[in-house]
């Protein structure tokens, strides 16, 4: 920590600080109930893990759901066979998911640009189609896989007496409902983007932006990438089962559906949206979709009423009229018509659209997670 | 035995076909202007919606309340007249019932339009953009027209009938000279597979033997030089990209009746068909066409019950499965060439 | 038990204040809603009481969903006397008084659940902690009910399940706080069987096609059971991908194995596909075996049929309900729904209706939200005038046990929503079945688990 550079050291103390402050400044938004505070996390952590590899090397994976629905699938099933103990889970869903994406990286990191794109994308969608059918009985199909009462869970069982009533993960002794969930995940965010603020600066960064930057020169200086690339693909793989095992972790069911190309799709959306190979931009996307997924998605017509209410009779019932085409089950359009927006006016994701505002106030930028130096969005 | 395995190959060739089609205009594409196109798939279901639309208004009704009598539900009986038949008698009935071939009178001028406009509009300002960001701005723009579609149209699917002259299945067998009712297909589909094919030819035969095709090949292979010989070439990538749009807009027309269109078609098409294309090679047009038949046969026999016996689920993965075997042997798909989509 | 309790209950205090060491001054919300400022989850303390909606609005059955939120919030209106009362006034025995629920005006929370067990979850969790949702309901697929159903048992509030057929939601995964009305594919099978033999004769050999996963297998295993018990031989039964758009490649084998009825156990948008491709396929002008070739669609809904268009015409099936139904409680319905949304209802919109009236009418009965007492109140309750004659809720695993439907796509539709006729009301009796059949195990009502 003492070699941190200042910069650097402020943007992570500020991001501590706006994630642990979490319930209160999300408030007046509606958005500071725990499950989805723990997602918020959750799905940080996923996009940061995603940006190392995509955001660094330029490798745009397509399949990343894949590991995060291993780590889901890793987590369930050690609460179900060992114990209902998180730390055994995370773990094994840790290990389990950076084998995975040891197998599938070193195929797919044969080949590159949308090859590679389409190589991952192709083994994420086996997974999910055979999770989905011929693998139900590892994972339990289309139901998800569930804790249950008759679960064995050989440790607990040779260590303490069994508990009675529904099985929910804890974490020594302490159970993770609610606000506990989302400081037990929000730590998890904050160790993992201290990692990859380490890693952003660290020489094997430097090489992975390099290969990012031109691989053939990359070669032709005599270094082998691929060890590096690889390395990059299992950290970001072990970062999506991590947050796999996160989400069973507060809510321990494990659904097929979180492999889907369309999750994979997601993230890459977060990342390019918040603003890909800065360090705070693919969080900001995260929170930004599944604040829209959750909250924009909640608004129905008698609550759009209560919000124009303050407006004369017509013009409100009109108002609320052309809104809800936007909210409610228009969220989706909402969505594309952000995306469109932001990617045609601001190509570097949200992060540019600080930058520019921090470049308009001519102020030296030195408020934290508006500090940041990296250079433009992925290629 | 041989009936059943001539059957599913007939299938095999009706789905790549199909598929091939679908990669053709995304190949298009990529190939001319370099953008890599998820509203593709947006682009065939408003083709399909351009069918539905037509048949809307060829189908439109008056609408009279009885005011004597009650719907079961308790709302006012309504009577309803169509007034195609009402206008144009016999000849109305008859442009109802081929309601989807001739929708695409209409679905040309719509798409050609809708892709100029794309292309004008929000494309163009792409062309120099990391591909990241055109995969973005375009699948932005399919989530926004596939929203619209639904606003309008409602999330079910509706169904589009065939001409009553094209229902049913023919016998092939029966053509072949052998027993009658043994090799049956549909009639549609063998349409749908002519269909293909005509279009399919065409737009090589476009390409290749007219000297807008020449011009736009030669600005495939290298955009400045032809640029440099003082020919407009971006004009003519407009009207490609509304080419390939008409072309999307005509298979999603045509696929109507085999599949109900509802919103969410479009997305249900992308992957495949950028698995296609990728398998084919990117940009290169007789690689879709082949990896689309490729893909069409080897699902068609993976589907069958002794396939499946023997490796479970093999129906499930065997697009992906190819795919990524023959990315590993030829790095570049089929047809694909150095360099292109590789950083 | 008492160590049970104290053991969980020195957890509780414990979690709590954790919580609260971590959370004082960051987040006020944990001493509103700590533990001891109500005995159970979301009491409501207001004049004002929460109906959490789970619904489909984006996705494969947002049609569905789009039916069922309508029914809801007409059944709100009825509980809170506004409108023409609905189905109050038929319901027997009813302690609705038209005055919302023990007083309280009833209001709801919506969330889009796009049709996706982990996105349903998420919903429900949100409408339980944030909006205080004292119920949660709705749902279009079994995938959603279970995965809900768990997290309502986990949270302690009761889950009242919308369209959801597969005989795992009140079979092997069924659970103390979750509650069914809509029927399911035993049932269906049960039902649907004699009147095929009837119709098609006793020698018939059937082809599956199964939608690959669980609902579709539990129903294959359903039908098959059931046909076979009464002659028919099954030739072969093949899985179809989720999603698959284009059957052709598993229609084609069909065509000469010997096969003379296919049938087909897919649902929403998959079913609409394959029937609609089937009959292109020449199935419905085939001969085989010397019999005319049928296509048997074991669950179908009006939204399915009208998708299908004039394909359904002819093809049995069966349903949960059908406003053509002629009972006092039917003809209230379908009048109340039409004046209210100018159609009549589908089956889905009915079943959501029936869950949100019943749940109200037990906590009147039970005269308390207090979850257990409501749950004892549901269970094993026996009540008339919802459309399905006399219904028992049951205690063993949450099932209600009705009448089934048998029905028809209508050969000549006088309108776009009359594309079904009824073809038989299967009596209840003949679709009961042993409770213990599927297994399973409903789990505690008490000590109730506290949300945060």
């Amino acid at each position: 920590m003492a070699a941190m550079p200042r910069n650097d050291l402020l943007l992570f103390l500020g991001f501590t600080l706006v994630v642990l402050a979490m319930p209160i400044w999300l408030q007046p938004f509606g958005a500071a109930y725990p499950d989805l505070l723990q997602r918020f996390m959750i799905f940080g952590i996923f996009a940061v893990g995603f940006n190392i590899l995509f955001g660094l090397t330029g490798y745009l994976s397509f399949g990343h759901a894949a590991f995060f629905g291993v780590g889901s699938y890793a987590a369930v099933w050690s609460f179900k066979l060992l114990s209902l103990d998180v730390i055994p889970a995370l773990i094994f869903a840790i290990v389990v998911s950076g084998v995975f994406a040891l197998v599938i990286g070193f195929i797919s990191l044969r080949r590159s640009g949308i090859y590679f794109s389409i190589l991952t994308l192709a083994f994420a969608q086996m997974s999910y189609n055979m999770a989905y059918s011929v693998l139900t009985p590892i994972t339990n199909g289309e139901t998800g896989l569930q804790l249950t009462l008759s679960d064995p869970r050989y440790l607990d069982r040779a260590i303490f007496e069994a508990v009675p009533g529904q099985p929910v993960p804890t974490l020594l002794g302490q159970s993770l409902g609610g606000f506990a969930g989302f400081y037990f995940c929000a730590g998890f965010l904050i160790i993992a983007f201290f990692i990859a603020q380490r890693i952003t600066g660290s020489p094997f960064g430097m090489m992975l932006k390099g290969i990012k930057t031109n691989q053939t020169r990359m070669h032709y200086t005599g270094f082998n990438t691929k060890p590096y690339t690889l390395a990059a693909f299992v950290i970001s793989g072990m970062y999506a089962g991590l947050a796999g095992a996160l989400l069973a972790v507060t809510d321990p069911l494990a659904g097929a559906e979180r492999m889907q190309w369309t999750a994979s799709g997601e993230v890459v959306l977060m990342t390019i949206l918040g603003g890909a190979g800065t360090l705070v931009g693919p969080v900001i996307g995260a929170w930004l979709i599944k604040y829209f997924e959750n909250i924009f998605s909640a608004i129905n017509d008698s609550i759009l009423r209560r919000f124009f209410d303050f407006l004369p009779d017509g013009v409100d019932s009109a108002m609320v009229t052309v809104a809800s085409k936007f909210v409610g089950e228009g969220w989706f359009l909402t969505l594309g018509l952000v995306f469109v927006i932001i990617v045609i006016f601001l190509p570097g994701g949200i992060m540019e659209g600080v930058r520019r505002i921090a470049h308009l106030f001519n102020r030296a930028p030195k408020a934290p997670g508006k500090a940041n130096p990296q250079p433009q969005p992925a290629e | 035995m041989f009936d059943v395995i001539f059957l599913q190959f007939l299938n095999g060739l009706d789905k790549g076909a199909a598929y091939a089609l679908i990669a053709l205009g995304l190949t298009l594409v990529f190939g001319t202007l370099g953008v890599v196109n998820f509203a593709h798939g947006a682009l065939f279901m408003l083709g399909a919606f351009c069918a539905v639309m037509f048949r809307q208004f060829l189908t439109m009704e008056t609408i009279t309340i009885d005011p004597e009598k009650l719907s079961p539900w308790g709302s006012p009986l309504e009577i309803r007249e169509p007034l195609v038949q009402a206008w144009f008698g016999d000849f109305g009935a008859v442009l109802v019932n081929y309601s989807v071939p001739a929708s695409i009178i209409i679905t040309i001028p719509i798409m050609l339009i809708v892709g100029i406009a794309l292309e004008r509009g929000i494309i163009k300002h792409f062309y120099k953009r990391p591909h990241a960001e055109q995969i973005l701005v375009t699948f932005g723009l399919a989530i926004v027209a596939q929203e619209l579609i639904k606003a309008f149209f409602g999330p079910n699917p509706i169904p589009q009938p065939m001409p009553t002259d094209l229902r049913g299945a023919a016998d092939i067998g029966a053509w072949l000279g052998m027993q009658a009712g043994v090799i049956t297909y549909p009639i549609w589909r063998l349409v749908y597979f002519l269909f293909s094919a005509a279009i399919i030819g065409a737009v090589f035969a476009f390409l290749q033997f007219t000297t807008f095709g020449m011009v736009v090949r030669a600005g495939m292979a290298d955009r400045e030089t032809v640029g440099l010989l003082g020919i407009n070439i971006d004009r003519r990538f407009t009207i490609m990209f509304g080419l390939a749009a008409v072309v999307a807009g005509m298979a999603g027309v045509m696929y109507t009746p085999l599949l109900p269109p509802n919103y969410h078609i479009g997305m249900d098409f992308l992957v495949l068909s950028f698995v296609v294309v990728v398998v084919g090679g990117m940009g290169s047009l007789p690689g879709a066409v082949a990896a689309g038949f490729l893909l069409g046969i080897l699902q068609s026999f993976a589907s069958m019950t002794q396939v499946k016996d023997l490796i479970p689920g093999i129906d499930q993965i065997i697009i992906y499965l190819v795919a990524v075997v023959i990315l590993l042997v030829r790095p570049r798909g089929l047809f694909g060439r150095r360099g292109v989509m590789e950083a | 038990m008492t160590i049970l309790k104290r053991g969980l209950s020195r957890r509780r205090v414990l979690q709590t204040g954790l919580a609260g060491i971590i959370g004082t001054g960051i987040s006020p919300m944990i001493f509103s809603r700590g533990a001891w400022a109500q005995e159970f989850c979301n009491n409501p303390t207001g004049d004002t009481v929460t109906f959490g909606l789970n619904l489909p609005l984006t996705g494969a059955y947002a049609e569905e969903g789009a039916d069922e939120q309508k029914a809801y919030e007409l059944a709100i209106k009825h509980l809170n006397g506004e409108g023409d009362g609905g189905l109050i006034s038929v319901l027997t025995p009813t302690a609705l008084k038209g005055n919302g629920v023990l007083g309280k005006k009833v209001t709801f929370v919506t969330s889009d659940s796009q049709t996706k067990s982990d996105v349903a979850r998420a919903g429900a969790t949100r409408m339980i902690e944030r909006d205080g949702a004292i119920m949660i309901t709705g749902g279009s697929s079994s995938g959603e009910a279970i995965a809900v159903q768990g997290l309502c048992q986990e949270l302690g509030v009761i889950f009242m399940a919308g369209l959801t057929h597969s005989n795992d939601t009140t079979g092997k995964d069924k659970r103390r706080y979750g509650f069914r009305h809509f029927f399911n594919a035993y049932q269906s099978g049960v039902g649907l069987a004699p009147v095929l033999a009837e119709a098609y004769g006793a020698d018939r050999r059937a082809y599956h096609l199964t939608a690959d996963y669980t609902w579709g297998w539990t129903q294959e295993e359903s039908i098959k059971n059931a046909t076979e018990a009464l002659g028919w031989q099954t030739v072969e039964a093949v899985r179809t991908p989720l999603g698959a758009a284009d059957f052709s490649q598993y229609l084609t084998p069909i065509l000469n194995s010997g096969a003379d009825v296919l049938i087909l156990n897919h649902y929403g948008t998959d079913m609409v596909n394959s029937l609609t491709q089937a009959v292109q396929f020449g199935m419905r002008d085939r001969q085989a075996n010397g019999k005319d070739f049928q296509i048997v669609t074991p669950l179908i809904s009006e939204l399915m049929a009208k998708g299908a268009g004039e394909n359904v015409k002819g093809v049995y099936g069966t349903s949960n309900w059908h406003w053509n139904l002629q009972d006092p409680g039917t003809i209230a319905f379908t009048k109340s729904f039409g004046a209210a949304y100018g159609s009549p209802p589908s089956q889905a919109a009915h079943t959501a209706y029936v869950q949100a009236l019943l749940y109200a009418d037990a906590v009147e009965r039970a005269g308390t939200f207090y979850p257990p007492e409501v749950i004892k109140a549901l269970e094993g309750f026996e009540f008339d005038g919802m459309g399905n004659g006399p219904t028992l809720y049951r205690a063993e695993d949450h099932q209600c046990i009705k009448n089934v439907l048998v029905v028809q796509g209508n050969e000549s539709p006088t309108s776009e929503f009359d594309v079904l006729n009824i073809v038989q009301e299967i009596p209840r009796e003949d679709v009961a079945y042993d409770p213990a059949m599927f297994g399973g195990e409903l789990g505690p009502a008490e000590p109730v688990p506290m949300c945060a």
